[in-house]
């Protein structure tokens, strides 16, 4: 565009000037073609080198680049679906272990209870043949010392009836009369009774 | 000479009235983008998937507003 | 260009950046290197880092350059699936070929100072052809004739049939050139609009109006930039999905 920088003034030059720029726009056109993308001598070129690019492309991308990124992928996948399964290997492994500890634990715990009981049996056991003992030792003391309080009794009592008799006898006799023995002794018996 | 004017004149007249289809463009534009946000808010879980939708009615609309462009850059710099 | 004379000293050249011209020399030929070549050659070289120097390690874990290799197989991988369901899955390699294509055409055009290749018709319209062409001969090949039942909508009222396929079958012929203008359109629209605003960036060189200008149009910039890194994914997805869908009509015309 080898157009020039006068100013538009008048219409005359408004005019001239609009003429001018028509005159440049058509001589613009004639050697590059007003729009670069309507400038059919350029077009065997571009479809040209579109269509080598476009193959080139192709070939390069179906042969080399999308098999590796789908087997990339698959890779990936087949990769996280392994780990995936693996993970749930070990947690059902973990879970029976820990099934396993709990299992342990209940046996555990029966198997202290059971020792608990036993030896609470034992030694309830030992304690009833303790008490029992005791409660015979006790018993035979007992009866021992109800015996001698009886033959204490009886001792005394015998005594009682001896110095009731004497004493009646004295005083019998001191009364003037004669005691009859037997009569006193059935009197202080009777007595003794009452 | 005066045929040339007149050309010209004309040309650059029908270059901008050319660019009035863009504006009929935008706002078909902007009808698909609105009525999808309009859509996408009532129900967003469908949304997603309709977005693939949305560029193919944005594509068709703007293409006219391209045509537009087109004829007024055709009257620029090519008639 | 009539801006040319109303900014002093500013030139507007928003479509020289899609010229095509010989590198070496100056004759142009079909088979003649130019800035196509280069282009090309530089996005393959890129798909072949990425793809095949990126995923040589075949880790487990991936890295940085596997992640997005296998994000981008992934991505477009189940695309495929599921708009065109179990069967289209075979067509996967040719479908990823266009993405990775045009995904990285995109995103080198945006490079400063680069060559946009899909911002030329020529180039989008054979692919698109090329979809065309291939969704179609596979739609005869499978269902034969009844291919045709993408036509017939059988669906409707009987009465509006005939119209209705008409209207399908231009539709059906209009999709090849939809397909390559809309990519074409939105890359050539983007670079051009940055284009114009790097024109406008130097006035402040020529005049006081440029100190709020200036900053203006560089912000203006960078907001077109980004907004063209989206375009330059989503022009790609488009193309594809798109590809997907013409050729699941091609599997299945039923529906």
């Amino acid at each position: 565009m080898a157009n020039t920088t006068t100013t538009a003034t008048d219409v005359a030059e408004g005019t001239a000037e609009a003429v001018g720029h028509a005159a440049d726009a058509a001589g613009h056109a004639a050697e590059s073609a007003g729009m670069p993308q309507l400038d059919f001598s350029t077009f065997p070129n571009q479809i040209f080198w579109l269509l080598v690019t476009l193959v080139v492309l192709y070939f390069i991308l179906a042969k080399i680049a999308l098999p590796r990124l789908a087997g990339i992928l698959a890779d990936r996948q087949g990769r996280i679906t392994s780990d995936l399964e693996m993970a749930q290997k070990l947690k059902d492994q973990a879970q029976e272990a820990e099934k396993a500890y709990q299992q342990a634990l209940i046996d555990a715990r029966s198997e202290a209870g059971k020792i608990v009981s036993a030896a609470r049996a034992e030694i309830q056991a030992d304690l009833d043949k303790a008490t029992a003992k005791a409660d015979a030792e006790i018993a035979a003391r007992a009866a021992e010392s109800a015996k001698r309080i009886d033959e204490i009794r009886a001792g005394a009592v015998a005594s009682v009836s001896e110095v009731a008799k004497d004493t009646a006898e004295a005083i019998v006799a001191a009364l003037g009369g004669k005691a009859d023995a037997k009569s006193v002794a059935a009197a202080v018996a009777a007595r003794m009774k009452g | 000479m005066e045929i040339a004017a007149a050309a010209a004149l004309g040309k650059f007249i029908g270059a901008g009235l050319a660019c009035i289809g863009m504006g009929g463009s935008a706002m078909g534009v902007g009808n698909v983008a609105g009525n999808f946000l309009a859509g996408a808010l009532r129900n967003p879980s469908a949304a997603a998937g309709q977005t693939a939708t949305l560029f193919i009615g944005i594509a068709f609309a703007e293409a006219l507003g391209i045509f537009s462009f087109l004829v007024a850059l055709l009257l620029m710099f090519a008639v | 260009m009539a801006a040319e004379t109303e900014a002093q000293g500013l030139t507007f050249h928003p479509m020289d950046q899609f010229k095509v011209g010989p590198l070496f020399g100056d004759a142009l030929s079909a088979f003649s290197i130019t800035n196509v070549t280069l282009w090309m050659a530089i996005a393959v070289l890129c798909v072949i880092v990425l793809f095949v120097l990126g995923t040589a390690k075949r880790s487990v874990v991936p890295g940085r350059m596997q992640s997005i290799a296998e994000l981008a197989y992934g991505f477009v991988y189940k695309m495929v699936e599921d708009v065109t369901g179990h069967d289209g899955v075979k067509y996967f390699p040719y479908i990823f070929t266009l993405f990775v294509f045009i995904a990285f055409s995109n995103f080198l055009g945006l490079l400063p100072g680069a060559f946009t290749t899909t911002s030329h018709v020529a180039v989008t319209a054979v692919m698109a052809v090329m979809v065309f062409l291939f969704v179609t001969i596979l739609g005869f090949a499978k269902n034969g004739l009844h291919f045709l039942g993408l036509f017939w909508v059988s669906s409707a009222p009987l009465a509006l049939r005939p119209i209705l396929a008409v209207i399908e079958l231009i539709s059906y012929f209009v999709r090849p050139v939809s397909h390559s203008i809309r990519l074409a359109g939105n890359m050539m629209a983007g670079h051009a609009v940055i284009k114009v605003f790097a024109a406008f960036a130097p006035l402040v060189l020529f005049s006081a109006v440029g100190y709020a200008v200036t900053p203006l149009s560089i912000l203006a910039i960078v907001a077109m930039y980004a907004l063209e890194i989206l375009v330059a994914f989503i022009q790609a997805y488009v193309f594809t999905i798109l590809t997907c869908v013409y050729l699941r009509d091609a599997l299945h015309p039923g529906h």
